[in-house]
C-alpha cells in the first residue's frame, strides 16, 4: 500500500467516528470532554454551531452517530453521545454573548424562507450574522416546523423549542407566521434575491379500506391529529385506540393517545417486530407505558356499527424472503382478526406536496413529482431557488434537515457572492500534538471501563397523566461525568513519524487491541489478513508508513484502536504523538467559526 | 504516565486451545523505560506461552535483580512468582525445581545478574543440568544502576559517558556450551518470530535451555560505539538457521518429503524443525557449534539461533533419582516417615 495521507482532511475525520456519522459533522469527543470539566456553556457551543439545536436535539435525535461509536466496537454499547448533548444544554449559562453579532447595516441581499422547520431556521442562522435580510414564512403560528407540529412535548418540552427557535428568530428574521404559501411565483415577483425550500413533507398518507365512509369521523392521519394536539384543537381520544404502523410517528400517536384518554392502546403493524422502522428506544418507550405491539398484521377493513367505529380486522400474516432478500408478507391461514377501537390513528407515511409550485417557473419536476435538486449544492433548476430538510429529497429526520441548511446557506452565500457553487470553501481543520511531558497527555488518556449508563425516568403514574410532562429526567451531572468518561477521545490522533522509528516493537507490545504491526508491505487486501489481529472491518482505514530502515512498513488498523496514548507513552523516540484533530464543516462565510 | 492497562481487547483477538487469549499471559504495564530491548522480550515471552497453550497457573517464573530482573511482573500475572536475591535465581529455582518438579520454570535475568554477582550460581545450574528455561536478557550494562558496564559488554565497546570497555566479555552460550548444557540458543530482543519460536522450544525442552538474548538498554547503551545497540546488533546479526516449533497435532512428513528440514522430536512426541542449516553450524555436534560462536566472534557478528541441541538430555531430577511425586502431593506420613525410619537410615551409614 501507499503510504497514508495525513494530511487529507478525510483521513482523521474518519477516524472520528461518531463526528463522521452525524450528518451535520459535530465534534463530539470535543464537547463530551467539556462537559467532563464542567463546561457545559462552552460544550452547548460547540453543538451549537454544529447542529443548531443541542437541547431539541440532545432529546429527539436519531443518532446516526451512536450506532458508528468506537465504544460499541470494543464493547456492548457505544457512548450515549445524544443524552450527553442534553446535560450541555441543560446545565449551561446564559449563552447569547457567545453568539454571534447581528450586523445592523444589511448587505442589501434578500432571502426568503419558505417552511419554519430546522433546516430553514439553520439558513437563517447562518445567513442572518453575514447582513442578509431574511424573511420566513411558514402556515403554522410559531417556527420550528414539524419539531412543533410533531414531535410530542413528553419528549420535547416546548420552552426548550422556544429557546433554540427563538436564539435565531432574534437575529433580526422577518417572521410571516400563519402564511401559507400558495404560489411560488408571488414569492419570487417580491424580488428575493434567492429562495429557500424548506417545507418539509407535510402531508400524511392516509389508509383506504372498505368501511372508511361510514367510520370516517372516528379515523385520523397520525401527523394532522399530532399537530392538532400539539396546538390543542384536540384534546382527548377514545378509550380504545388502534395505531397503524411501525414508525416513530406511530410510536408518538400511540404514546400521546394513552395521555389523553386512551387505555387500551394498541400499535399494530404489518411487519415483523425486528423490522420495525421505529427506532429501538421509541418502542421500549411505548410498551413500557402498557402499549402492545402487534405484529404481522395487515389492516383488512373499518368496521362500523350504526355509523360509528368499533374495530378494525386484520390479516394474520409472516414474512417470507426470495434469494434476494425481498420480503413478501403472506397469509399464515388463520381466521381474520377483529381489534376493537373507538379511534384509529393512521401512521403510515408522510409525502411532499408542490402544488403551490408553478410548474412553468423553469423549476423542474422528476417523474414522481419532486423537485430536481443537486446534491451538493442544493440548488434547483432554478438558480435562485434551493431545496433542502424533508422538501428536498423526501422524510428524514431533524439533523439531516440541519446539515442541507447549512450547506444550502452555503451555497447562497456563494450564489450571491457571484461564485461558483460546486467549489465549495474546505472544511476547517487543526492537529496539535496533547504532549505535556515524557509520559502525560493533556487529555484524559485512561480508558473507563464502565457499561453505558441508563437515563432515569419520570414517574409513569405522573407522565401519563399529563401530556407536557418530559418523560426522560436527563443525566444528573455525577452520572454525566461518568458516562462522558466512557468516550475513547477517537479525535485526539494517533500519528507517527517514519523518520524516528528504531522498530524497537514497544508499541506493538503494549497495544491493548492489537492495532499495530511491523511487516512487509503488500496490497490491502494482504495486508488485512496478516496483521496482528485480522483487521476485517473493511470500513475502517488501514494506516501505513513509508518504508522503515529494515525495509518493512507499519501498519495501524484503525478499526478498534481506543486513543490511549500507550503507544506514544511506550515509543522511545516519539514516533508515535497523540494529536487532537479539530474538524468543522465550512459555515456559510466562516460565520461561526473563531 | 499510564499505570492500568485499559481492559478492553481486541473483540477478535485469536484464543489458544485452552480458549484464552494472550491477555491471560498478560502482566501489569512495564514501567521500565520506553522502548527497552526487555519489554520486547517479555511480549515474545507472552506470546510463545500463549501458543504454547500452557495453563499459566503450571508456569513458575523466577529472577534476579535488576531492569530485567523486574520484568516478571510485566508477563504471566497469572503464574506462581519469586523475585530474589542479585544473582541468586539459579538457587531458588533449583530448590522450587526440587520440591516441585510439576510446574514449569522459567528463570528470567541479566547479563549482571548471571555474568557478574550471579556467575557463580550460574555456572552450577547449568552443570546440575536443571530443568528451566534460562533467559538473559543481556544488554552489556547494569542498566537498573545506571548503565554500567556489565561482563559481557563487550572490548572496544563505548559507553553512553564515552568510555571504552578494556575487559573481554563472557560469552555466556560459549560458557553452556562448555559446561554441558544440552540447549543453547541466542536471539535479539527486535527479531520477535525468530525469539518466540525459541522460547517454545525452550519450554518444551526437558532440561536446562539457555537463551542469551541480546536487549538494547535504549537509556543507557544504545549510544554510537555501543556493540548492544539496536543498529550495531541488526547490522551484525547473522542468524544459524530458520527455527520452528512443531506442535503435537500438526502433520510434519509433508516437510520431510522435501528433505531440507530437519526435525528433531522432543520427549514429548512434539518436533523442532530446523530449516537450511547454516553450512558452519551443525547444531547437534557440541563441537562445531563451539566453532561457530568463535568463528562468528572472529568476525564481529551475532551469531542468532539454536545454537547446540542435544535431543535426550537427562535432567537434575534423574541424576539425583528423585522422587517422581512432587513434595505438594506427599503425605504426611510419607514427608515425616518417623524416628524409627530415622534410626533404620542412620544405622544404614555406620
Ligand atoms: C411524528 C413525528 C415525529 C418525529 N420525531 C422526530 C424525532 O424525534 N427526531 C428527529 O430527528 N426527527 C423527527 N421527526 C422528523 C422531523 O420532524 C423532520 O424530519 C424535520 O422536522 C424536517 O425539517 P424541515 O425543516 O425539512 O421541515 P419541517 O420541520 O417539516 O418544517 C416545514 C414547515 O413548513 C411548513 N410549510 C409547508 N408547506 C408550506 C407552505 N406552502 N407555506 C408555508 N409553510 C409551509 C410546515 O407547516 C412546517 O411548519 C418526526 C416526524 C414526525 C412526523
Ligand atoms: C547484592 C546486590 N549487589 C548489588 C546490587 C545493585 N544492583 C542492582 S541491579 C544491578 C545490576 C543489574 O544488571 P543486570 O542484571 O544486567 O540487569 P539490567 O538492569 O541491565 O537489566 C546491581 C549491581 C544489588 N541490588 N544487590
Ligand atoms: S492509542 Fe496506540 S496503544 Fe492505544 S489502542 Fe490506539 S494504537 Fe493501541
Ligand atoms: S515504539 Fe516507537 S520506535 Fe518503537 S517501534 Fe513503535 S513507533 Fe517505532
Ligand atoms: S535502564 Fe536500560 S535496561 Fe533498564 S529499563 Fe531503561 S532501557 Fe531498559
Ligand atoms: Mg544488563
Amino acid at each position: 500500500m501507499k503510504p497514508t495521507n495525513i494530511n487529507d482532511p478525510e483521513y482523521f475525520h474518519k477516524v472520528v467516528d461518531c463526528q463522521y456519522a452525524c450528518p451535520a459533522h459535530t465534534p463530539v469527543p470535543e464537547y463530551i470532554r467539556l462537559i467532563t470539566a464542567g463546561k457545559y456553556s462552552e460544550a452547548y457551543m460547540v453543538n451549537w454551531e454544529s447542529n443548531v439545536f443541542p437541547g431539541i436535539l440532545g432529546r429527539t435525535c436519531d443518532r446516526p452517530c451512536e450506532p458508528a461509536c468506537r465504544r460499541g466496537r470494543v464493547e456492548e454499547e457505544p457512548v450515549a453521545i445524544c443524552r450527553l448533548k442534553r446535560v450541555a444544554a441543560d446545565n449551561k449559562d446564559d449563552v447569547r454573548s457567545r453568539m454571534p453579532q447581528i450586523p445592523a447595516v444589511k448587505n442589501g441581499k434578500r432571502i426568503a424562507l419558505i417552511g419554519g422547520g430546522p433546516s430553514s431556521l439553520t439558513v437563517a442562522r447562518d445567513l442572518a450574522p453575514l447582513g442578509y435580510e431574511i424573511h420566513l414564512y411558514d402556515d403554522q403560528e410559531a417556527g420550528g416546523g414539524m419539531m412543533r407540529s410533531q414531535i410530542p412535548s413528553f419528549r420535547l418540552p416546548v420552552s426548550v423549542l422556544n429557546e433554540e427557535v427563538n436564539y435565531i428568530l432574534d437575529m433580526g428574521i422577518h417572521v410571516h407566521f400563519k402564511r401559507y404559501v400558495s404560489s411560488l411565483k408571488e414569492i419570487l415577483d417580491q424580488g428575493y434575491d434567492a429562495v429557500y425550500v424548506g417545507t418539509g413533507a407535510p402531508r400524511g398518507r392516509g389508509l383506504e379500506l372498505p368501511g372508511l365512509v361510514e367510520a370516517a369521523a372516528n379515523v385520523h392521519v397520525g401527523i394532522e391529529w399530532l399537530a392538532s394536539v400539539a396546538f390543542e384543537h384536540t384534546r382527548s381520544i377514545g378509550k380504545k385506540v388502534i395505531v397503524l404502523g411501525g414508525g416513530n410517528t406511530a410510536m408518538d400517536c400511540c404514546r400521546t393517545s394513552r395521555r389523553i384518554g386512551g387505555e387500551q392502546v394498541k400499535v399494530l403493524v404489518r411487519s415483523p417486530f425486528s423490522e420495525m422502522k421505529a427506532s429501538p428506544w421509541e418502542k421500549e418507550d411505548a410498551m413500557h407505558e402498557d402499549i402492545p405491539i402487534l405484529e404481522n398484521h395487515v389492516p383488512k377493513t373499518y368496521v362500523a356499527e350504526n355509523g360509528k367505529l368499533v374495530g378494525m380486522t386484520f390479516e394474520k400474516v409472516h414474512a417470507v424472503y426470495d434469494e434476494n432478500g425481498k420480503r413478501s408478507l403472506l397469509p399464515i391461514g388463520d381466521p381474520d382478526v377483529f381489534v376493537e377501537a373507538d379511534d384509529v390513528l393512521v401512521a403510515i407515511g408522510q409525502q411532499n406536496t408542490f402544488t403551490w409550485i408553478e410548474r412553468d417557473l423553469g423549476l423542474d419536476f422528476d417523474q414522481w413529482n419532486m423537485p430536481v435538486v443537486d446534491k451538493l449544492t442544493h440548488q434547483s433548476s432554478h438558480p435562485k431557488v434551493f431545496f433542502g430538510g424533508d422538501a428536498a429529497w423526501g422524510p428524514k429526520n431533524v439533523i439531516t434537515a440541519v446539515a442541507h441548511g447549512h450547506q444550502a446557506a452555503v451555497s447562497i452565500d456563494l450564489f450571491l457572492r457571484g461564485q461558483d457553487l460546486k467549489d465549495r470553501p474546505s472544511p476547517f481543520t487543526n492537529l496539535v500534538s496533547q504532549k505535556m511531558g515524557i509520559h502525560e497527555w493533556s487529555y484524559d488518556n485512561a480508558v473507563e471501563p464502565d457499561y453505558r449508563y441508563v437515563v432515569p425516568q419520570a414517574d409513569k403514574e405522573l407522565t401519563l397523566a399529563d401530556r407536557k410532562l418530559e418523560v426522560e429526567l436527563g443525566f444528573d451531572l455525577k452520572t454525566a461525568f461518568k458516562e462522558a468518561q466512557r468516550c475513547l477521545n477517537c479525535d485526539v490522533q494517533t500519528v507517527f513519524s517514519d523518520s524516528k522509528c528504531i522498530e524497537c516493537d514497544a508499541c506493538v507490545d503494549i497495544c491493548p487491541t492489537s492495532c499495530i504491526t511491523f511487516t512487509p508491505n503488500g496490497e490491502e487486501e494482504d495486508l488485512r489478513h496478516r496483521l496482528n489481529a485480522p483487521a476485517v472491518n473493511v470500513a475502517q482505514s488501514l494506516y501505513v508508513s513509508g518504508a522503515l530502515t529494515t525495509g518493512r512498513v507499519m501498519v495501524k488498523d484503525e478499526d478498534v484502536c481506543l486513543h490511549c496514548g500507550l503507544c506514544a507513552e511506550r515509543c522511545p523516540t516519539s514516533a508515535w504523538d497523540m494529536q487532537h484533530y479539530l474538524y468543522k464543516v465550512t459555515k456559510a462565510g466562516h460565520s461561526c467559526s473563531k | 504516565m499510564t499505570y492500568i492497562r485499559p481492559k478492553f481487547r481486541h473483540p477478535s483477538a485469536p484464543t489458544n486451545d485452552l480458549g484464552y487469549t494472550k491477555r491471560e499471559y498478560e502482566g501489569a504495564l512495564s514501567t521500565l523505560c520506553a522502548g527497552c530491548g526487555h519489554d520486547s522480550i517479555s511480549g515474545a515471552i507472552i506470546q510463545a506461552y500463549f501458543e504454547l497453550s500452557v495453563p499459566p497457573h503450571r508456569i513458575a517464573k523466577l529472577s534476579g535483580i535488576g531492569c530485567s530482573s523486574k520484568t516478571p511482573t510485566y508477563f504471566l500475572g497469572k503464574s506462581h512468582g519469586f523475585n530474589s536475591v542479585h544473582g541468586r535465581m539459579p538457587s531458588v529455582a533449583t530448590g522450587a525445581n526440587m520440591a516441585n518438579r510439576d510446574l514449569m520454570y522459567l528463570g528470567v535475568s541479566g547479563d549482571g545478574d548471571t555474568a557478574s554477582i550471579g556467575m557463580g550460581q550460574f555456572v552450577h545450574i547449568v552443570r546440575r543440568n536443571l530443568n528451566i528455561v534460562y533467559i538473559v536478557m543481556n544488554n552489556g550494562c547494569y542498566g537498573l544502576t545506571k548503565g554500567q558496564d556489565s561482563a559481557t559488554a563487550d572490548a572496544g565497546s563505548k559507553s553512553k559517558a564515552g568510555s571504552v570497555n578494556p575487559f573481554q566479555p563472557i560469552d555466556l552460550a560459549g560458557l553452556a556450551l562448555e559446561l554441558g548444557a544440552g540447549f543453547v540458543a541466542q536471539s535479539f530482543s527486535g527479531d520477535k518470530p525468530q525469539l518466540i519460536e525459541l522460547i517454545k522450544e525452550a519450554v518444551k525442552y526437558p532440561g536446562f535451555a539457555l537463551i542469551n538474548v541480546i536487549s538494547p538498554c535504549v537509556t543507557f547503551n544504545n549510544n554510537p560505539g555501543s556493540t548492544k545497540s539496536y543498529d550495531y546488533v541488526r547490522e551484525h546479526i547473522e542468524a544459524t538457521a530458520t527455527v520452528d516449533y512443531v506442535p503435537l497435532k500438526t502433520e510434519i512428513t509433508a516437510a520431510y518429503a522435501e528433505g531440507t528440514g530437519t526435525d528433531v522430536e522432543m520427549h514429548d512426541g512434539t518436533f523442532i524443525r530446523l530449516e537450511k542449516l547454516a553450512a558452519h553450524s551443525n547444531p547437534y555436534n557440541r563441537l562445531t557449534a563451539i566453532t561457530a560462536l568463535q568463528v562468528a566472534r572472529m568476525k564481529n557478528a551475532i551469531l542468532t539461533g539454536l545454537v547446540f541441541l542435544e535431543p535426550d538430555p537427562t535432567d537434575l531430577h534423574e541424576t539425583l533419582d528423585t522422587s517422581e511425586v512432587a513434595l505438594n502431593k506427599m503425605t504426611e506420613t510419607d514427608l515425616c516417615p518417623g524416628k524409627q525410619e530415622l534410626e533404620n537410615i542412620n544405622a544404614s551409614l555406620r
